[in-house]
């Protein structure tokens, strides 16, 4: 691979991720509902949280609270990481990247990085941001990004968002059409912030979803120590079946590019 | 049935739009002529999708300093076989090489073919000057090209509006704006003249020629034989994925419409059996004339002479390239006119 070209076709990508107004709206839209979701979700928390059973008010997670919104705000990331990959569809964009950039690993590889680091920055700005104004409302119960495991919940945030996105576009690569993309992913992830792995009966297999699988490490599954919420696996684990579904998405992704008619 | 359109125009040096050609002059041509001239060769394309044979044993010759017009009704397989050429279909069998190797591997390929499809390829929320910026850094070409070529199709004025507000006629000038970005020594032009208004096709056509005339090769498809007539010095004609010609525009019409002379005389039947006496055979028509095949007219006068007939008018009539393509592609044509009624 010659470095100058990798480059150029990066910075090319880079250029059609900037050239479109549903980048500015989907990022927006991310930091956005997550940072005023958060505040809500800290706000009703320290309104109830006197009237909570005993047992819930001793194993109140403030990080739960936290990042609670992120699950939300997380649809409008998979829309950008969706619209990244199937506008070329919708558009037939595709014939001219392919025309200009016929090696389609290389554009598919820069296309995939482009969009992951562009959701990486959003992310970071979005986890921060959304942090300290849930701390903002929880008020006393709030806890810092110094207490035991904030600082890995955070971290661990950046990644899964990001991580989810670029498990969208793989999706999207390989149903090649925003509509199929959205209609199975949007379901899904809405479901999963509904607490589709703690379902008793299908807990079995949905613990093992893309999403559900990542949030451990934000404290979104549920308190920890409690038996109905406990999963066989750690947050980083976790993180790892996400990178697994991610990277399995994407590779799919790529074999489906590589071997259609554009 | 005598066409205007009987030969075409003079290839190469005359340019129906002498103004935009020397415009457009200054603006591509950094260098005389491109460094390397590119030959495409097209070798055994086959291209089948399920059932449905596409292009079938496809085989011809593209060389630089003409253009090359790519002729064949609807459904032919022009586009397949134009998105066979950019790597963008994977051929069932056969192959395509441009100067030597395939669209695949080249490096930097908008510096060394640029192309136009007939289906859209822009996306409608981005502006014409952003399309071309990124066309032009994937392709590491200086970004002052993409306003060059902006203002060398005309529209400067719009580079900054999204593109899904163009019409069909400034969407085809957008595409031809991208093709002509990497200033490339091979042009492959779907259905260019599609949507422009007849200026533009004028001046897409002194384009093509001024391009050629350059050294390029320039191979514009279109299903308009009248269209070509004006535009290509060469023709590969094809119907239902096969070759049917590949031959200048002139041979063409000689081999497959042979020219025919009109004779009016005042006793058309002395005049028949004078002819039909020398073994010609003549035909006559609805409004009393006859008309004689393979036959000089000077003969007929010679025998009109000899006889003491008279004669009003002998003249030679040659069929218009519009009519030799259907003549030739009729029975290749998948949907042929009539048949629904059968």
């Amino acid at each position: 691979m010659n470095p100058a070209r990798a480059q150029a076709v990066l910075a090319a990508e880079w250029i059609k991720i900037c050239s479109v107004r549903s980048t500015a709206w989907t990022l927006a839209v991310t930091f956005l509902l997550s940072v005023s979701l958060s505040y809500v979700v800290g706000l009703s928390f320290r309104a109830d949280f006197s009237h909570l059973p005993p047992q819930q008010q001793d194993s109140f997670d403030p990080l739960f609270a936290t990042f609670y919104s992120l699950t939300i705000g997380q649809l409008a990331l998979v829309v950008f990481g969706v619209l990244v990959v199937s506008s070329e569809y919708g558009s037939g964009t595709i014939r001219a990247s392919l025309s200009a950039i016929p090696q389609r690993g290389l554009f598919y590889g820069s296309k995939v990085l482009d969009g992951s680091l562009a959701a990486l920055a959003a992310s970071m700005v979005t986890v921060i941001v959304t942090f300290f104004t849930a701390q903002a409302a929880l008020g006393p119960h709030r806890t810092s990004l110094q207490a035991g495991g904030s600082a890995q919940a955070a971290l661990g945030a950046c990644l899964y968002l990001t991580l989810i996105c670029a498990f969208a576009m793989g999706v999207a690569a390989i149903l090649r059409s925003s509509a199929r993309a959205l209609g199975i992913l949007l379901p899904l992830l809405f479901l999963g912030s509904q607490g589709l792995g703690n379902i008793p009966k299908i807990k079995a297999v949905t613990q093992y979803l893309p999403d559900q699988a990542g949030m451990v490490i934000m404290h979104l599954t549920g308190p920890p120590g409690d038996a109905r919420f406990s999963r066989p696996y750690g947050p980083w684990t976790g993180l790892g079946i996400l990178v697994i579904w991610t990277a399995a998405a994407l590779i799919a992704g790529y074999l489906v590019l590589a071997r259609t008619d554009a | 049935m005598v066409s205007r359109l009987r030969r075409p125009v003079p290839a190469g040096g005359a340019s129906t739009f002498a103004g935009g050609l020397d415009h457009f002059r200054g603006l591509t041509a950094a260098r005389a002529s491109p460094s390397v001239s590119q030959v495409i060769e097209v070798e055994d394309l086959c291209k089948r999708y399920g059932d449905t044979v596409a292009v079938d044993g496809l085989s011809f010759m593209l060389r630089p300093g003409q253009v090359t017009g790519f002729v064949g009704p609807n459904g032919s397989g022009k586009s397949t076989t134009m998105r066979l050429m950019l790597g963008l279909h994977a051929p069932t069998r056969g192959r395509v090489l441009i100067g030597g190797k395939p669209y695949r591997s080249l490096r930097e390929p908008l510096r060394q073919v640029g192309a136009l499809l007939e289906a859209k390829s822009v996306h409608s929320g981005r502006s014409a000057y952003n399309h071309l910026r990124w066309l032009a850094r994937s392709n590491r070409i200086p970004l002052a090209r993409a306003r060059e070529v902006l203002a060398l199709v005309g529209l400067e004025a719009v580079a900054a509006k999204r593109a899904g507000t163009f019409s069909l006629g400034m969407s085809q000038r957008l595409g031809i704006a991208a093709a002509l970005l990497g200033d490339p020594p091979v042009l492959l032009l779907d259905e260019p003249v599609n949507g422009l208004d007849p200026e533009g096709i004028r001046w897409i056509r002194g384009l093509m020629k001024g391009l050629a005339a350059e050294g390029r090769t320039v191979f514009i498809s279109s299903h308009l034989m009248s269209e070509m007539a004006l535009t290509a010095d060469h023709l590969i004609v094809i119907g239902r994925g096969r070759l049917l010609a590949d031959t200048t525009v002139a041979g063409f019409v000689e081999a497959n419409s042979p020219s025919w002379v009109r004779i009016r005389a005042p006793e058309p039947e002395r005049m028949r059996s004078v002819l039909a006496r020398a073994g010609i055979d003549v035909e006559g028509t609805a409004d009393g004339a006859l008309e004689a095949r393979e036959v000089a007219p000077a003969k007929i006068g010679e025998l009109a002479a000899a006889s003491g007939l008279t004669v009003h008018e002998v003249s030679v009539h040659t069929p218009s390239l519009e009519e030799a393509f259907i003549r030739l592609t009729g029975n290749a044509a998948d949907h042929q006119s009539g048949t629904w009624h059968r």
